[in-house]
């Protein structure tokens, strides 16, 4: 019973389960975490009830001895960094109009809150509900006015229409955000009065829905079943039984236990006549009846409940690695400090830890984030997680750096690394990060924060006698705030490195516009994860003039490509363009003949046809194209040399050598059937055209391949080609001959991955010249750049 | 049906007649004044203790001419409507450069700028309306994210907070006359949410008549159609259309090509006019944006024909160039209808809308 599409008829398809463990009164486990100020506690009860089902979360935290709107509003920012909770709409629910209201300024979606009523008279209640709608909420009314809570049919619906009327003619509250509580009231009680309540609340809520258009009715199950606790078989059958009818009657919603709903029509027939017998007020003695019955039930199986579920927790079986990736990749942090001591017995060293399996993990959240698949907030939650690890690990980093100075190794770090945000740009997420690894890898890290004017950057880095300067900046104004510090380093005799980095850094800007005002090495650091191995190259003397010397050689190539770019010359014009198509002397050029005309068809399998020729699946392995196949898996590069790939490579074996075997298996079990068919037909060029003929009198056109000549200008004295990738388009192929143009889907799979690239990649810089318009983030799809594969959790990603 | 403000009528019937256009960027507009520091200080902020250049808003004061001249070549392009150049101009976002005090100052100017580009357009040509909408915003700071991502409950703001700084400048921008008011540029909508709570209140304490159409804008950042602060087009649109607003539309941070699908789904599910004004196209490495006005212009009637949108115009790298070939290409185009009437479903929404029938 996890999920919604289980709820208990089908009648119910569109009912909404409003989840009620986040409520301190619902759930003994929660007020038990809030009180204790447990609040990792506190939000692993409010994911679980999404999981398992909840359309929409109530939140309650009215305690006497808890400050109601300090705690509403701590646990509401804390929920908005969740999305896997927060992607639900809130039901704010205290007694309170104070702890209302302080949760209403937390949410940014449409929210409901539980409740406003006619209890301290109209004027109190048309001032709340004009604020509500002033904030933008729906709002839970509950069936109570001056004299008290309406607990007969009869009351309820005289005490909802009259709050409809009011809601709706004197402050235009509309009439679809108002959702009644008729009040579910507890029965089994003992009380004759009570036997009714089910009855009154069920013919209520028929009433309303018919005569209140728009309104919609809601109510707290549990309430119902209070006579039962401590039995949760019973009190589940309760609730089922309960919705069943009240669906029915109407209702829209109800604060229950989501991952506590059974089916109506699973529950024993001899529990559920009971229930109803109950609920329905059928027979005096019903609810000894039912008692009677609980008792014994309770006797058989100690008052567990059959549903109630635990948090999937199956991928705590995987390996230590794979566990690390998960928490990183969903934000959990419950067992990160756990499974990160299990990896430091593993690895030798714990920085090992950071570069190896911690930061595989960020980098597949940078891939599900370039795709799309992930968004900022759980970006944000991954890092937390990330940074957890690391606080965990630094201390045994600590511990052996000492034992290596009491080993007399160098006690000294290994450089000081000066970084900050430049002036006008005030984020930072990415610029800690790099902070973090750095110091992580014994770096002296000293970080001048958001905002920080070129000369206070090069005085501190005088003062420090800093190794190597890094500037971070998120926004379009700060690449020229960059160029200036770098003027501004070669005005003051500076010969240290600069490292760029952050969202709206690229190699191309680092290489056109800042590499040439510092000759001392401007390194472009895409990402946190590169950074280590770029300043330990630069602050080594061996490796760095080579380092440095690439990183010229490279940034030279940038800016020939770009003035390259700049200077291209327009396309030839079509009729230019044909005038140098090649041309072919027929009597003299040497055509091999084709051993014969027309198609003919391989298969692996002759048994369906002798006449098909052979075909052996080995024979096929060779000429498998693995360019797409990494590229399918997001290992960019070309193959082999993707295999060698420095990023990529370990990766790109592992996953080359996993489909090898797999060949082998469909190869040598004859898994597919393959079929090929090779079509030779005669042909002539027409115009841009060419008409393939049926036979060698080429009297019958079989079809006509269109093409276009290609305007873009091929070197001097050569010939323009047809461009063929225009076949697909033009989708005029017989499709026999499909074989024979896979290429051609190839390079037009590749054009268009280039060019996704080439316009991805520019995605969202900045918003203008203001102060600090916001950047937003781009899509993350990478730099495309040989064998490249990283982490795409770029510096700057956060909001602010 | 109070009587309201008379642009709402005069906006409505515009709005009604043809799809408006709006007027493009500003920000790259002033870069190609090559304003330098002490431009943006002019003689009364000569000695100010804080670096100015940069800050847009102080233009209204200290470079009214240029900022006029820029929404003159707008107006002369074909815009309806243009946009104060107050996008800064709350006491939070001025808080960067010490120059809280002034910003009754800068609004009201940047309303006089922009009213009197509009009367001198519309004398040129007798006969034609040309709108004031005061822009207001998203702020440097934001409500539902937390600018430390080791405290996810941190805000640098509060909510009170935020609303006191928009109501400061909603209160000067009525003052100065504007004919609508545009809250744009949303990434989060918590800010939005408050902005439209000041206006809300500000409108109650006015009365019917200083109320002025509410133009509602978000920025959807990304391919994957969300907010910066997480939410979906539809669940964005649940948590503002309490404030029955004129319009609502999507502006900023992607080119119309990668817009489309979200104004598709906005106008799918918007009661009121929906508006669309594009960055042209994607930054480049160097934060520039090559979107000819050609392009920009078959994007948008792409949107028009399609029936998505009332009001088109441009965002960051647009110009008036951009906005003359906009104008041209929708003028015959007819505007989105808008839907007949709303069925009765309770909207919802977390970071993703709940409908409830």
């Amino acid at each position: 019973m996890s999920t919604p599409s289980t709820t208990p008829s089908p009648a119910a398809a569109s009912f909404l389960v409003i989840g009620e463990r986040t409520n301190i009164t619902g759930s003994p486990k929660f007020a038990k975490a809030l009180k204790a100020g447990d609040w990792d506690a506190c939000l692993a009860i409010a994911k679980q009830q999404v999981e398992s089902g909840a359309n929409v979360i109530d939140i309650n935290v009215d305690e006497a001895l808890i400050d109601g709107e300090a705690t509403m509003v701590k646990f509401l920012n804390l929920i908005a960094a969740e999305p896997d909770i927060s992607r639900v709409p809130v039901m704010l629910d205290s007694s309170k109009w104070t702890v209302l209201e302080a949760g209403l300024k937390c949410i940014q979606g449409k929210g409901i809150v539980n409740s406003i009523s006619l209890k301290d008279g109209e004027e109190e209640f048309l001032r709340r509900a004009k604020l509500l709608l002033r904030y933008g909420a729906a709002a839970v009314v509950m069936a109570f006015d001056e004299q008290g809570q309406a607990a007969t049919r009869d009351d309820k619906v005289r005490i909802c229409t009259r709050a409809y009327k009011l809601l709706t003619e004197k402050v235009g509250f509309p009439a679809t955000d108002i959702i009644f509580d008729p009040n579910i009231l507890t029965v089994a009680t003992g009380i004759e009065e009570h036997n009714n309540y089910a009855v009154d609340f069920f013919e209520a809520t028929r009433i309303i829905k018919q005569t209140l258009p728009g309104a919609k009715v809601s109510g707290g199950v549990s309430n119902v079943s209070f006579s039962f606790r401590g039995n949760n078989p019973v009190r589940e059958a309760i609730h089922t039984v309960f919705l069943y009818h009240a669906i029915r009657a109407g209702l829209d919603m109800a604060i229950v236990n989501a991952g506590m709903l059974g089916v109506y029509e699973e529950i024993p027939r001899d529990l559920r006549e009971l229930v109803e017998d109950v609920l329905l007020n059928r027979r005096p003695d019903a609810t000894e009846r039912l008692v009677k019955f609980a008792d014994e039930l309770k006797a058989q199986q100690g008052g567990a409940s059959k549903t109630e579920q635990k948090e999937d927790l199956a991928w705590r079986n995987a390996s230590v690695e794979a566990r690390l990736s998960h928490a990183l990749v969903k934000g959990i942090d419950q067992f990160i400090e756990q499974d990160t001591e299990e990896a430091r017995q593993k690895y030798p060293r714990p920085l090992d830890i950071i570069e190896g399996p911690l930061m595989d993990g960020m980098r597949v959240v940078g891939d599900l984030f370039g795709a799309g698949k992930m968004f900022l907030p759980q970006v944000v939650k991954s890092a937390r997680v990330m940074k957890k690890s690391v606080a965990y690990l630094t201390p045994f980093m600590e511990e052996e750096k000492k034992r290596a100075i009491a080993a007399g190794g160098a006690a000294r770090p290994n450089g000081k690394f000066l970084i900050a945000t430049v002036k006008g740009d005030v984020h930072d997420i990415g610029k800690n990060i790099v902070g973090v690894v750095l110091a992580c890898n014994n770096y002296e890290v000293t970080d001048l924060g958001v905002m920080v004017p070129c000369d206070k950057i090069l005085a501190k880095a005088r003062e420090i006698g800093a190794d190597v300067i890094g500037l971070s900046g998120l926004i379009t104004p700060s690449l020229d705030e960059m160029v200036h510090v770098a003027k501004e380093m070669k005005r003051e005799g500076f010969t240290v490195p600069l490292l760029i980095g952050g969202a709206t850094t690229s190699a191309a800007h680092t290489a056109v516009k800042i590499a040439p005002e510092y000759e001392h090495g401007v390194v472009h650091v895409l990402d946190a994860s590169r950074v280590v191995n770029v300043v330990s190259a630069l602050l080594s003397p061996e490796q760095k003039p080579a380092y440095l010397a690439e990183n010229a050689a490279k940034q030279e190539r940038q800016r020939e490509e770009f003035h390259a770019r700049r200077s291209r010359k327009p396309l030839l014009s079509l009729e230019q363009a044909r005038a140098r198509k090649q041309t072919f002397d027929w009597a003299t050029i040497d055509i091999p003949r084709p051993e014969f005309l027309g198609t003919r068809i391989f298969s692996t399998d002759q048994s369906l046809n002798p006449q098909l020729s052979p075909l052996n699946l080995g024979d096929i392995v060779a000429y498998i194209d693995w360019g797409p196949f990494f590229s399918a898996w997001e290992l960019h590069g070309r193959f082999p040399q993707i295999l060698e790939d420095e990023v990529v490579g370990t990766e790109a074996k592992k996953l080359f050598a996993d489909a090898q075997k797999l060949l082998e298996r469909i190869v040598s079990e004859k898994l597919y059937t393959a079929r090929a068919v090779i079509g030779f037909w005669p042909a002539n060029s027409v115009g841009d055209d060419i008409e393939v003929y049926a036979d060698e009198s080429r009297s019958r056109v079989l079809t006509t391949f269109h093409q276009l000549r290609q305007q873009l200008e091929k070197a001097r004295g050569s010939v323009q080609p047809l461009s063929r990738r225009f076949h697909r388009a033009e989708g005029q192929r017989p499709p026999r001959l499909h074989r024979r143009f896979r290429g051609h889907g190839r390079t037009w799979r590749r054009e268009t991955r280039r060019r996704v690239q080439s316009e991805t990649r520019r995605l969202q810089r900045d918003h203008g010249a203001g102060a600090r318009r916001p950047s937003g983030r781009s899509d993350g799809r990478v730099f495309p750049q040989a064998g490249a594969h990283r982490v795409r959790l770029r510096q700057g990603r956060e909001p602010f | 049906m109070p009587t309201l403000a008379p642009s709402f009528s005069a906006l409505q019937s515009l709005f009604e007649k043809r799809i408006a256009v709006l007027d493009g960027a500003m920000g790259s507009m002033v870069q190609t004044y090559k304003l330098d520091e002490a431009a943006f200080r002019g003689e009364r902020f000569r000695d100010h203790p804080h670096d100015l250049k940069g800050n847009n808003d102080l233009l209204c004061l200290t470079k009214p001419e240029v900022i006029e001249e820029i929404h003159g070549a707008y107006f002369a392009a074909g815009a309806d409507i243009v946009e104060t150049n107050t996008f800064n101009s709350t006491a939070i976002s001025q808080a960067d450069y010490k120059l809280e005090p002034i910003v009754r100052d800068l609004n009201l100017a940047a309303v006089a700028i922009a009213r009197r580009a509009a009367q001198k357009a519309e004398a040129a040509t007798p006969g034609r309306h040309c709108f004031v909408a005061g822009a207001i915003g998203p702020l440097n700071r934001t409500l539902s994210m937390s600018p430390d991502v080791n405290r996810p409950d941190y805000r640098a703001v509060t909510w009170d907070q935020v609303v006191a700084a928009y109501t400061e400048q909603i209160n000067a921008l009525l003052d100065g006359g504007v004919d609508a008011l545009l809250v744009e540029t949303i990434f989060d909508t918590l800010n939005a949410k408050a902005a439209l709570f000041a206006i809300e209140t500000i409108f109650e304490q006015r009365g019917d008549a200083a109320r002025v159409p509410v133009m509602i804008s978000v920025t959807i950042t990304d391919a994957s159609g969300r907010t910066l602060s997480g939410q979906t087009v539809a669940a964005f649109y649940a948590s503002i259309r309490h404030v029955k607003p004129f319009s609502v539309g999507i502006n900023c941070a992607l080119g119309g090509r990668q817009m489309r699908p979200f104004i598709e789904e906005l106008a799918q599910v918007a009661e009121c006019y929906v508006t669309s004004y594009p960055n042209a196209g994607l930054p480049n490495a160097f934060g520039g944006y090559d979107e000819t006005p050609a392009d920009m212009a078959a994007v948008l009637a792409d949107f028009a024909k399609s029936g998505f949108v009332n009001m088109v115009g441009g965002c960051c790298g647009s110009t008036p160039a951009h906005i003359a070939a906009i104008a041209q290409a929708v003028k015959d185009l007819p505007p989105r209808k808008l839907p007949a009437g709303s069925e009765p479903v309770l909207q919802l929404s977390g970071l993703e809308p709940l409908l409830v029938r």
